[in-house]
């Protein structure tokens, strides 16, 4: 297909406190069945997202955790994360329920400058 | 009075407004505010001053639900629905940051 | 809200009849649900109602068909994780009656 487009989620919203992670994750399984080229970006509070050992249980929300292993299944596989974020929140790599690229402010710039597309949660 | 809070400091100003507002007294850290009593994060050491002025709770559950009970910062204590519910009724005014 | 009746007990459905409550199913849940769809379970339709249940144990979600079906050829073999055989199963379409009779919600992006 010639028309793919590069598609980038920026995520910058920690989960439950508001919608917008949720929304977000609806969307990226949805997108997935068009076969674009997607990114998933997690930045500023949006990196809480995917800090490992979320349990629900105690505010009767669900625990949408989970569903980010499931990315890679529907081929999405290009997961960033901005390490001044996590560093700004005392987390590493190492606290995160999946496999991810950390990278710099100034790399993070540069990858939002070669998107066609940018969807801001 | 008791103060509470439900925003990230990392992103919304409401927590450290509150502390350079208010005189003392109670702070419940609850939603997304519970991420200001973990260790190691930015606003941490802004928090830690402002132990001797004020008594942090922070809302267990929502601790949990964002996988951060384990690093609940010196200082700051856990509560419970119950606990939030005897802070409420333990203080003769109630103030929400929102 | 609707509901159907299986063994005198009343599960709650939505307007589609999917199962509201996921940790209510049991294998006659299943079994009925499978029948309002006109379809006869066989060994082959419990491996994938089974495998489906497990996914969304581990993952939270229903898997859109195209995650489905390759899944299920890598965990139950090539010959198995193709759309005719899924198909072949659950006439209409594996991702909506598969997920009914298995008690979890529609797809997420399933229209």
């Amino acid at each position: 297909m010639s028309d793919i487009k590069k598609f980038m989620f920026v995520n910058r919203k920690a989960p439950y406190g508001t919608i917008y992670a949720l929304e977000s994750l609806e969307v990226v399984l949805i997108t997935a069945a068009f076969d674009q080229d997607v990114s998933l970006m997690f930045t500023d509070d949006g990196v809480y997202q995917l800090k490992k050992g979320q349990q629900t249980k105690g505010i009767e929300t669900k625990n949408f955790s989970p569903t980010y292993r499931a990315l890679e299944g529907y081929d999405i596989e290009k997961l960033y994360v901005d390490q001044e974020s996590l560093a700004e929140r005392g987390l590493t790599e190492d606290d995160l329920l999946v496999d991810v690229t950390v990278l710099t402010r100034a790399e993070v710039g540069a990858l939002m400058d070669e998107q066609d597309v940018i969807l801001s949660f | 009075m008791l103060h509470i809070i439900n925003r990230s400091p990392l992103s919304d100003k409401a927590l450290e407004n509150c502390l350079n507002t208010a005189t003392g007294g109670d702070i419940l850290l609850i939603e997304d505010a519970v991420y200001a009593a973990t260790a190691g994060n930015a606003f941490e050491a802004r928090l830690r001053a402002a132990m001797g002025k004020f008594k942090i709770s922070v809302l267990r559950p929502d601790l949990e639900a964002r996988g951060m009970a384990d690093r609940l910062v010196e200082g700051a204590a856990f509560v419970d629905y119950a606990g939030f519910v005897e802070l409420v009724a333990a203080n003769k005014t109630c103030q929400s940051w929102l | 809200m609707a509901s159907i009746e299986v063994n005198g007990k009343s599960y709650e459905t939505d307007e589609e009849g999917y199962l509201v409550d996921l940790a209510e199913w049991n294998p006659e849940v299943g079994n009925y649900l499978a029948q309002s769809e006109n379809i006869e379970m066989t060994d082959q339709h419990w491996e994938v109602i089974n495998f489906l249940r497990e996914y969304f144990e581990e993952y939270q979600i229903a898997p859109a068909v195209r995650v489905l079906t390759k899944a299920i050829g890598k965990k139950l073999g090539p010959e198995k994780g193709t759309s005719e055989y899924l198909y072949g199963l659950f006439p209409y379409g594996p991702g909506k009656q598969a997920c009914k009779i298995a008690g979890l919600p529609k797809p997420t992006g399933c229209i």
